[in-house]
C-alpha cells in the first residue's frame, strides 16, 4: 500500500489559509470542520444538560419550589430539541466528517463549500432557540415533539423554533449529500463498499434516512406556522383538520430519526469492539445488512408512538409486530458484538469500557423498547416516565456513550498526544453509575403511573425522584472530567503513535498522528 | 454550610425508609388490568432471562479472553449457520410472545355492550364529564383539582392525596361495564386510570372511546397523561367505584342537585349577589391562567385587571367569554358554564381589583348574547 504523507510543504499547497478567527469561519478543510462541529455538540450537551439539570432540580421535590410550570415546560422542549438537534446529530457529523475521508483514503469531503455552510448554519438556529427563551411569552412550551393543537397555542418563542428547525433541517440535508456523495465517489483504489469500515458503513445508511425524513418534520412545522399565522387548518378539526395528522407526521420523521442518532453508534461499537478484541468484526456482511434493515423498517413503526390516540385496532396490530421485527435485526447486532469478543485478547481502555457500556445499556433499553411495543402494556406506559426511561437508555447510553468511545478512540489522531487513561477510565465508571442511578429508578416511577412532563407529583413519587436528581447532579458533574481530559490532551500528553491501538484496523491509523491538515493527496491502494 | 446538607441527606434517606416502595404496576381493579399485569410480567421474564443469557457470554468472555492473561485472538469472524441460528431463535421467540398480546389487545379495544356510558371532555385544566346513556343519565358536572395552591407552593403541609383529588369525581357501580368516550375542547388530552389499564387520548373535534369493569369497589387516581400546557400536571383524573345501592342514591342526589341549581332565568340579580357566585366561579375556571390578581402573565395570559375588554363595552366581554379566542388558551365558556354563572363571572370581572365599572350583567343578557 502508498500510504503518501504529505510533509510540512502542504501547508503551502493551496496558498496561505486565513488564520485565526477568519480560518475557522472560512475554512473548507474536512478536519476543521469537524473541531467545530464536535466543539459546537459539546457546547450544546452543555446547555441542554444545564436544562436536565433545572428540570431534576425542580422535581426533587413534589410542589413548585424553582420554576413555574410555564418555564418548566420550556424547559423539557428545549432540552429534547438541543439534545437531539444540538449535541447528539452534530457530534455525529464530527466525527463523519474527521473521519470518513480518512477511512476511505480520500483527501476531504466532497463539497468543501457546502459542508463550511452546514456548520454554519447550526450556531444561528441554537441561538434562535435558546434566545427565544427570553422573548416574551417564553420558548415553545409543547415539548419536542412539538404537537398540535398545543404548539398553535403558543407565543413568538414558537416561531423562532419552527425557524430554527427548518435551519437544523436543511444543515443536516446538506451534511448528509455531502457524506453520501463523499462515500459513492472518493474512495480509494481497492476500497470496495464492503471493504469499508462499519462507521462508513452506517453512515452512509444515516446519511440516507436523513435525507428522507428531514423535510418531512420541515413540512409539520410548516403547517403549524401556517396553522397559527395563515389561517389554514390541517390540525384543527372546526376546519376540516385533524390534530392526529400531525402526530403521524411528526412521527414518520420521528421514528427514523431516532435510529438517524444511533446507527452511527453502531458504526463507532463495531470499530472499537475489534480493536481491543484485536480480532476481526463478527459477521461483517450479517450488520451491514442488519443495518440496513433496521433503517428500512424504521419507515414502518412511527405509530408505535401513537397507541393511545384511538387508531383502529387493525393499525395497532400493524404497528406492534412491524416493531417487533425490529428487534431480530438490532439483537444479530449484539451478538455480533459479542461473538466479536469471543475468545480474543481483550484489553479494557476507555473507548472499549464506552464501548461494553453501550452495549449492555442499549441492549436494556431494547428490551424496554420491546415492552413498550407491546399495543396493550404500553397503554399503562405511554407517556409516563417508563417512556422517559426508555429513550434516555437509547439515546444517553446509546448515543452518547458511543460518542463518548469514538471521541477516546480517535482523540489520538486528531491531537497527536494520548489523553490520561485513568481520568477516562474514571469517568466511565462515574457516567455508568450516575447515568445508572438516573434513569433505572425512572422505570420504577413510569410503571407506578407518573406522567411525564409534570413539574409536580403526587407524593409516592417522591423517593425515586429524589434518587433521580442526586443521579443527574453526579452524571452533569462527571462530564467536566472529560471536558478536562479532552483539553489536556489538546494540550500536552505522551506523544501518540500512529497507531496507538494494537488491534485497530483501517487506513486512518496509516496516517501519523496528529493527523495532517491535508492527508491522503495521493491516494493509497486498498488490497 | 456542611450541617444543612447533612440534614438534608439524613431527612432524605429517612425519608426512603418509610416510604411505601412502587416497583410495578398499580394493584389491578379490573380483570383486563389483570391481564396487563400479567402480560407485563411475562415479558420481563422473557427479556430478563435472554439478558442474563446473553451478558453471562459476554461477561465470560471479558473475564476469561483477556489481553493480560498473554492469550492470542483467535482469528475467526464469520459463520453463516450461526448467524441463520440467531436470526431464527428471536423470531421465533416474537412470535410465540404475538399471541398473548394480540389476545390482550382485542379484550382491551372492545367497548360494546356496556350498561353506562359516560363522556369525559378535556379542558385546560380539567375534566368535565356527561352520563349519556344508562342509570344516571343527564347528570353532568365539571371536575377539578381540590388541591389548594397553598400546598402547591409549599406553604402548607402536602395531603395525602397531593395532586390526585378532585371536587367532583367519576361515581361509578362496581362490576358494570363502563364506555368512556373522551374528547377534548381546546388541546388533546389523555384520560389515564392506571388500576383500570385504561389511557386514551382525548382529541379535540373528534370522540374517541375506552372502557373499564371495575371488579371491587375503591376510589382509583390517575391524572392527564398528555402534555396539555401549563397545568397539565393539575387535572387529575379521579373514579369512585361504589356498589349499586350508593350508586343509585348517587344518581338521585346528583339529579336534585341539578334541579335546584338551574336558577330561574327571570330572576334580576343584585350586584352584591353576581359578584359573590362570579368570584367563585373565577376562582375554578379563570385563575389559572389569569391569576387571583387578574395579572396574568402577558403576553401568553393577557391581564384582565384594568384590560380594554373588562373595562368596556359588555358585548365585547360576554363575546369572548362566550366564544373564546381562537389560536389562543382562551376556552370558550359559554359551552361549559350556565347563564347564571357566566354573567356571574362577567360581573365580577368587570367589578374585581382596579375594574371599578359598577355594571352588572344579567343571566337574561348572557342568554341573548349567545348565539
Amino acid at each position: 500500500m502508498e500510504a503518501t504523507v504529505p510533509g510540512h510543504a502542504d501547508t503551502h499547497a493551496h496558498g496561505h489559509p486565513p488564520s485565526g478567527l477568519m480560518r475557522w469561519v472560512t475554512t473548507t478543510n474536512h478536519k476543521d470542520i469537524g473541531t467545530l462541529y464536535l466543539w459546537f455538540s459539546f457546547a450544546m450537551f452543555l446547555v441542554g444538560g444545564m436544562m436536565a439539570l433545572t428540570i431534576r432540580s425542580e422535581l426533587f421535590q413534589p410542589g413548585l419550589q424553582i420554576l413555574e410550570p410555564e418555564r418548566f415546560n420550556q424547559m423539557t422542549t428545549l432540552h429534547g430539541l438541543i439534545m437531539v438537534f444540538g449535541a447528539i446529530m452534530p457530534a455525529f457529523v464530527g466525527f463523519a466528517n474527521w473521519m470518513i475521508p480518512m477511512q476511505i483514503g480520500a483527501s476531504d469531503m466532497a463539497f468543501g463549500r457546502m459542508n463550511n455552510w452546514s456548520f454554519w448554519l447550526l450556531p444561528p438556529a441554537a441561538t434562535l432557540l435558546v434566545v427565544s427563551l427570553f422573548v416574551p411569552g417564553g420558548a415553545a412550551a409543547a415539548g419536542w415533539t412539538l404537537y398540535a393543537p398545543l404548539s398553535v397555542q403558543q407565543g413568538m418563542g414558537m416561531d423562532m423554533t419552527i425557524f430554527a428547525v427548518h435551519i437544523l433541517g436543511m444543515s443536516s440535508i446538506m451534511g448528509s449529500i455531502n457524506i453520501i456523495t463523499t462515500i459513492l465517489n472518493l474512495r480509494a483504489p481497492g476500497m470496495t463498499l464492503m471493504k469499508m469500515p462499519l462507521f462508513v458503513w452506517t453512515w452512509l445508511i444515516t446519511a440516507f434516512l436523513i435525507i428522507a425524513v428531514m423535510p418531512v418534520l420541515a413540512g409539520a412545522v410548516t403547517m403549524i406556522l401556517t396553522d397559527r399565522h395563515f389561517g389554514t387548518s390541517f390540525f384543527n378539526a372546526a376546519g376540516g383538520g385533524d390534530p392526529v395528522l400531525f402526530q403521524h407526521v411528526f412521527w414518520f420523521f420521528g421514528h427514523p430519526e431516532v435510529y438517524i442518532v444511533v446507527i452511527p453508534g453502531f458504526g463507532v461499537v463495531s470499530q472499537v469492539v475489534s480493536a481491543f478484541s484485536r480480532k476481526p468484526l463478527f459477521g461483517y456482511a450479517s450488520m451491514v445488512y442488519a443495518t440496513a434493515s433496521i433503517a428500512i423498517l424504521s419507515f414502518f413503526v412511527w405509530a408505535h408512538h401513537m397507541y393511545t390516540v384511538g387508531m383502529p385496532v387493525g393499525g395497532q396490530l400493524f404497528f406492534m409486530y412491524a416493531t417487533m421485527l425490529i428487534a431480530i435485526p438490532t439483537g444479530v447486532k449484539v451478538f455480533n458484538w459479542i461473538a466479536t469478543m469471543w475468545r480474543g485478547s481483550l484489553s479494557f481502555e476507555t473507548p472499549m469500557l464506552f464501548s461494553l457500556g453501550f452495549i449492555f445499556l442499549f441492549t436494556m433499553g431494547g428490551f424496554s423498547g420491546l415492552v413498550l411495543a407491546m399495543a396493550p402494556v404500553d397503554v399503562q406506559m405511554q407517556d409516563t416516565y417508563y417512556v422517559v426511561a426508555h429513550f434516555h437508555y437509547t439515546m444517553v447510553a446509546g448515543a452518547l456513550f458511543s460518542a463518548f468511545s469514538a471521541t477516546y478512540y480517535w482523540l489520538p489522531k486528531w491531537t497527536g498526544h494520548m489523553y490520561n487513561e485513568t481520568l477516562g477510565k474514571v469517568h466511565f465508571w462515574l457516567s455508568l453509575v450516575f447515568f445508572n442511578l438516573t434513569f433505572f429508578v425512572q422505570h420504577f416511577l413510569g410503571l407506578a403511573g407518573m406522567p411525564r412532563r409534570i413539574p409536580d407529583y403526587a407524593l409516592q413519587f417522591s423517593e425515586f425522584n429524589q434518587i433521580s436528581t442526586i443521579g443527574a447532579f453526579g452524571f452533569g458533574l462527571s462530564q467536566l472530567l472529560f471536558l478536562y481530559n479532552v483539553i489536556t490532551c489538546i494540550r500536552s500528553g505522551p506523544k501518540a503513535p500512529a497507531k496507538p491501538w494494537d488491534g485497530a484496523e483501517g487506513l486512518e491509523w496509516e496516517l501519523p498522528s496528529p493527523a495532517p491538515y491535508h492527508s491522503w493527496e495521493t491516494q493509497p491502494t486498498v488490497k | 454550610m456542611l450541617r444543612p446538607a447533612g440534614l438534608l441527606v439524613l431527612a432524605t434517606v429517612s425519608g426512603w425508609a418509610q416510604a411505601e416502595y412502587k416497583l410495578n404496576f398499580q394493584e389491578p381493579a379490573t380483570k383486563l388490568a389483570r391481564d396487563v399485569y400479567d402480560l407485563h410480567m411475562g415479558m420481563m421474564y422473557i427479556c430478563a432471562v435472554i439478558f442474563v443469557i446473553v451478558f453471562s457470554v459476554m461477561f465470560y468472555s471479558v473475564f476469561k479472553h483477556r489481553k493480560s492473561s498473554g492469550r492470542a485472538p483467535a482469528t475467526f469472524h464469520e459463520s453463516t449457520k450461526v448467524e441463520i441460528l440467531w436470526t431464527i431463535i428471536p423470531t421465533v421467540i416474537l412470535l410465540l410472545m404475538t399471541w398473548p398480546v394480540t389476545k390482550t389487545l382485542l379484550q382491551m379495544r372492545d367497548s360494546s355492550n356496556a350498561e353506562i356510558t359516560i363522556k369525559a371532555t378535556g379542558y385546560q385544566w380539567k375534566w368535565g364529564y356527561d352520563y349519556l346513556k344508562g342509570e344516571g343519565e343527564g347528570i353532568r358536572f365539571m371536575s377539578v383539582l381540590a388541591t389548594p395552591n397553598e400546598q402547591i407552593h409549599n406553604t402548607a403541609p402536602k395531603g395525602e392525596h397531593y395532586l390526585q383529588e378532585v371536587d367532583n369525581p367519576v361515581v361509578v357501580p362496581v362490576g358494570k361495564k363502563i364506555r368512556v368516550l373522551t374528547t377534548a375542547n381546546d388541546v388533546i388530552h389523555s384520560w389515564f386510570v392506571p388500576a383500570f389499564a385504561v389511557k386514551q387520548d382525548a382529541v379535540p373535534g373528534f370522540i374517541r372511546d375506552t372502557s373499564f369493569r371495575a371488579d371491587r369497589e375503591g376510589i382509583f387516581r390517575g391524572q392527564c397523561a398528555e402534555l396539555c400546557g401549563k397545568d397539565h400536571a393539575y387535572m387529575p383524573v379521579v373514579v369512585e367505584v361504589v356498589s349499586q345501592e350508593k350508586y343509585t342514591a348517587w344518581v338521585a342526589e346528583q339529579q336534585k342537585k341539578m334541579a335546584a341549581s338551574a336558577a330561574d332565568p327571570n330572576k334580576v340579580w343584585t350586584l352584591p349577589e353576581l359578584v359573590s357566585r362570579g368570584e367563585a366561579v373565577y376562582m375554578q375556571n379563570c385563575v389559572a391562567c389569569h391569576l387571583p390578581t387578574g395579572k396574568g402573565l402577558p403576553p401568553v395570559f393577557p391581564a384582565l385587571d384594568g384590560s380594554k375588554i373588562a373595562t368596556g363595552p359588555k358585548a365585547g366581554h360576554m363575546e369572548i367569554v362566550i366564544n373564546g379566542k381562537a389560536g389562543t388558551a382562551m376556552a370558550a365558556f359559554g359551552k361549559q358554564l350556565s347563564d347564571a354563572d357566566l354573567a356571574a363571572v362577567v360581573t365580577f370581572e368587570r367589578n374585581a381589583w382596579g375594574n371599578k365599572t359598577g355594571e352588572l350583567v344579567q343571566p337574561s343578557e348572557i342568554k341573548a348574547a349567545r348565539k
